[in-house]
């Protein structure tokens, strides 16, 4: 069936399958930030927002996107290159292929609570799972990026 | 140093974390096809028949592949240098099928929703046997795992194929019963690791093509380029020549991606076909199907007299190796050489196993390769042994722990340790955890008691004697350069830390210099990145390898600049002379020359260096573990970990610390939650994130990593390794804290609240 998703801001028409998932979809534009880690909802790395907020795109049918706002890391280059950075400069990217989705985590928390404490970071993106870092590079990445964005006075 | 010791953010770190495409699944071509695996549902059974006609009538079915139009020669999938010590007792598809899970048929399709319809209607006549499950009846046991006559042993390694006996060693050195005996004191205990899966996020993933030479291409998410080319070479039964092996950006390892897995599969259809292919694991397949850690069970004797000298280590263990051999010899006897000699004061020791075959997924790498498990009882037990003779129990340790220049009964003859700061670490983590100052058992409220455990851990850095690293470094017609290296950075950093040893010779800023890895057909040959060798044997290559392009450069600036070489100060870019005659060239004004017939001699100019080791130093670790248990549940809570490493100099240190307290926490999911579980006919229950439950950011406590630097002297810059030592403290860390918390002694992993609620309950 051929339907009109709204993308990162950009309207586009795709033809997808009635049970397709939205990682699937997603993937297939060409958004390849978004991964899967695994089958049972566990792990995190597809995580994109639907107007504002974290869904797992894995479980997320594509239909039901349909008239709401996907935003992928793609969506918010700017901002994920600072992040990105915060977090390279903890060595916290290692092998990186759950980071993207950690990354989404990471910003949405920003513009769910105005000073999240390290406790209500760990709560917000406790969905994110991470095998090589052991997290306290996330933390130490996420709380300096933080920072960068308070001293920008970028509003979340 | 300009680049050693400096901490570098990951060359490639902006890239991947921008979401661009890096990883095998971003580059598949297009119209690849798909392919699923038809797997066993019975532990041990013979596939009579198979009928595939109906998936072959399902619009969109390339093909179906069976055990009958595979290559009958058995191989290993074991990621080691040739010839390797693992068994050759795999095929593509066997018609036995040794775990639930084994591969019984190749299903290709144009996408993945046929190929799944297709595997539906496959229908499969199987003669079911009983399985073997118990390692205890593995051994002469009326199911015969590999009844084959064409399994293939390299080397002798103990192995009885046709009594379960996948491999067996033992060492004993001095009389053990008579020492025992002379001990005054004696613990003894048995102690079970379990079989857990190292996880990576990316699960195993391959896709293959036909090039235009008419060569095999194949893509793969994997440690080892070219022992999976050799493998691929034997299993596809084609020369090596024909393959070409390409390894793009991993999403981790963890040893998992040092045996080959996917790829077999993958390359047979491509082969047969000649077309492109693609084969994915979802979570449950990279779980369920591929290789984990070895399960043990551990049957440990210390013995010390009253002097605190630890005079007996005896440990005899019993080995799962699970359906396939892969590993399975060398991961019991590198524990030896990882554990043992930490101890090294006493007369007798005994490390020995039988490594049997059963109907379990196959055992094979995992981060720490054999030590994280001989470390667990060894260290419990020294625990164990300085409660009984009522001694600190890193008093007990430090008058035990091996010295620089020291020897153990498990070395070598002529071998010593070489170098370590390790008193200096422990005191160090002794200080960090204020191990002196406070008491290491307390009531922290009414249902909760605090506790505190130490261990101690080696690892090897590289296989000694075996694994030989080679790198080329270029310099590029531009004037800047190339690192070519068949290592396989897995997120680790290690192209990074390869650029900061080689610029580190050459002068240069990392921006002048590019890492091209992991492809058979340009990369020089390199094991692949496992035995925490990357750093140590192929950085000690990359920095000789640099040498020699240093020299070769000063060499050709001198005759362009008409001067001696020793007259030449050279920055890695520029060239001065230091004659008096003020001249300088530049790399850039140099490298163009050297590529055309116009200037003196024309001659691109490279490196190339070849090294390994005869050793394989230690890296050394202590761990100290602080835990919360509530002892009406028996829940146990990590709190804070304080841990010091000596892993030489350090290349890179925020990379370092990351792999530490990454390693730490996969330890703690070993020790508190990671639990392996099957059927009684054989399934593997914890097959997926929703039962094998890997540590979240709540399950961690704090980390706290520190270094001691000791200087190796037979690595590059006085390197050694930090990828594996750092996962081995966790588990007897955190068996030690919960003892001294509530008395609860576990002997068996994972230590959930269960069996901590039993402990507690039976000492009441």
């Amino acid at each position: 069936m051929d339907v009109q998703l709204k993308i990162n801001g950009k309207v586009t028409k795709v033809s997808i399958e009635p049970d397709e998932m939205l990682i699937k979809t997603l993937r297939r534009e060409g958004f390849y930030s978004v991964r899967c880690g695994c089958d049972t909802m566990n792990c995190g790395l597809c995580t994109v927002w639907i107007d504002g907020d974290t869904i797992l795109s894995c479980s997320y049918p594509t239909f039901r996107a349909v008239g709401h706002e996907i935003t992928t890391l793609e969506g918010l280059a700017e901002e994920a290159a600072i992040l990105g950075d915060c977090l390279a400069s903890e060595g916290a990217d290692q092998c990186g292929y759950c980071t993207t989705g950690m990354m989404m985590s990471a910003m949405a928390v920003r513009r769910k609570y105005e000073n999240p404490t390290e406790e209500e970071i760990r709560d917000y993106l406790v969905g994110n799972l991470c095998r090589c870092t052991g997290y306290e590079s996330h933390m130490r990445g996420i709380v300096k990026y933080l920072e960068v964005m308070k001293s920008q006075e970028v509003a979340p | 140093m300009k680049h050693v010791g400096k901490s570098y953010k990951k060359v490639d770190a902006k890239t991947i974390l921008s979401g661009r495409a890096a990883y095998t699944e971003d580059l598949i071509p297009a119209n690849a096809l798909v392919i699923k695996i038809l797997r066993s549902p019975h532990a041990m059974a013979k596939i009579l028949d198979i009928n595939y006609a109906a998936a072959l009538k399902i619009p969109g079915v390339e093909a179906v592949f069976t055990y009958k139009d595979v290559p009958q020669v058995r191989f290993t999938l074991a990621g080691q240098t040739y010839p390797e010590v693992s068994a050759y007792d795999s095929l593509i598809l066997d018609q036995i099928v040794r775990y639930v899970g084994d591969a019984v048929a190749i299903v290709v399709a144009q996408d993945e929703k046929t190929a799944l319809q297709a595997c539906d209607v496959i229908k499969v006549q199987y003669e079911v046997m009983e399985p073997v499950l118990d390692i205890h009846t593995a051994i002469d046991h009326p199911t015969v795992v590999h009844p084959e006559d064409d399994l293939i042993y390299n080397m002798p390694v103990g192995g009885e194929p046709k009594r379960n006996i996948a491999c067996s060693y033992s060492r004993v050195v001095g009389d053990i019963e008579a020492e025992l005996k002379a001990c005054d004191y004696v613990v003894e205990d048995t102690y079970f690791d379990q079989a857990t899966v190292q996880s990576a996020m990316e699960t195993f993933r391959t896709f293959c093509y036909i090039d235009q030479f008419d060569r095999l291409v194949c893509t793969s998410s994997t440690q080892i380029p070219f022992h999976l080319r050799r493998h691929l070479a034997r299993a596809l039964d084609i020369p090596a020549s024909k393959i070409r092996v390409i390894k793009p950006r991993i999403g981790g390892g963890f040893g998992s991606k040092q045996t080959a897995c996917s790829e077999m599969l993958c390359a047979f259809v491509t082969w047969k076909l000649k077309k492109p292919a693609v084969l994915i694991y979802t979570r449950h397949e990279a779980n369920n199907c591929s290789t984990s850690r070895h399960a043990r069970e551990w049957n440990i004797r210390l013995g010390a007299t009253k002097d605190g000298i630890i005079q007996v280590i005896d440990m005899v263990a019993l080995s799962d190796a699970g359906a396939y051999g892969t590993h399975a010899f060398t991961t019991f006897t590198a524990g030896e050489h990882k554990s043992i000699p930490l101890y090294n004061k006493g007369k007798a020791v005994r490390y020995e196993s039988k490594i049997v075959y059963t109907n379990h997924m196959a055992g094979g790498a995992f981060r720490g390769y054999g030590a994280t498990e001989a470390l667990w009882p060894l260290e419990c037990a020294v625990t164990k042994l300085a409660k009984k003779m009522g001694m600190d129990e890193i008093e007990l340790r430090l008058k035990n722990l091996i010295d620089v220049g020291e020897t153990s009964l498990v070395y070598e003859p002529g071998e010593v340790l070489e170098s370590g700061l390790l008193k200096e670490a422990v005191e160090k983590a002794k200080q960090m955890a204020r191990w002196d100052e406070r008491p290491h058992s307390w009531q922290i409220d009414e249902t909760h008691r605090g506790g505190l455990g130490v261990a101690l851990a080696f690892q090897g850095s590289g296989v000694a004697k075996f694994d030989v690293a080679s790198v080329e470094i270029k310099l590029q017609d531009d004037g800047n350069y190339t690192l070519y290296t068949g290592s396989t950075d897995m997120g680790t950093g290690s192209n990074t830390v390869l650029m900061q040893m080689a610029c580190e010779v050459l002068g240069c800023p990392l921006e002048n210099m590019t890492c091209y890895e992991a492809d058979t057909d340009v990369v020089p040959f390199d094991p692949g990145s496992y035995a925490s060798s990357t750093t140590y044997v192929t950085g000690t290559a990359a920095k000789m390898a640099a040498e020699e392009l240093r020299s070769k450069i000063v060499a050709t600036f001198a005759k362009y600049l008409d001067v001696a070489e020793r007259d030449i100060e050279f920055d890695g870019l520029t060239a001065r002379t230091l004659d008096g005659s003020n001249k300088t060239m530049t790399t850039a004004e140099l490298a163009p020359k050297l590529v055309v017939s116009l200037g003196p001699e024309p001659e691109q100019l490279v490196g190339f260096a070849t090294w390994g080791s005869h050793t394989s130093p230690p890296p050394f670790m202590v761990g100290i573990a602080e835990v919360s248990v509530d002892t009406e549940t028996g829940q146990v809570t990590p709190l804070d970990y304080y841990a010091v490493v000596d892993c030489g100099t350090i290349v890179n240190p925020t990379l370092a610390k990351v792999q530490a307290e990454g390693g730490i926490v996969q330890g703690l999911g070993m020790a508190l939650y990671e639990e392996v579980r099957y059927s009684s006919n054989g399934h593997l229950e914890t097959n997926n994130f929703m039962t094998y439950k890997i540590p979240t950011r709540q399950d961690t406590g704090r980390i706290h990593v520190d270094f001691v630097e000791s200087h190796e002297p037979t690595g590059a810059f006085g390197v050694k390794s930090i990828g594996e030592v750092v996962i081995n403290t966790s588990c007897p860390a955190v068996q030690g804290a919960i003892l001294n918390a509530c008395g609860a002694n576990l002997t068996t992993l994972p230590m959930i609240s269960e069996k901590v609620f039993h402990a507690l309950m039976a000492n009441e």
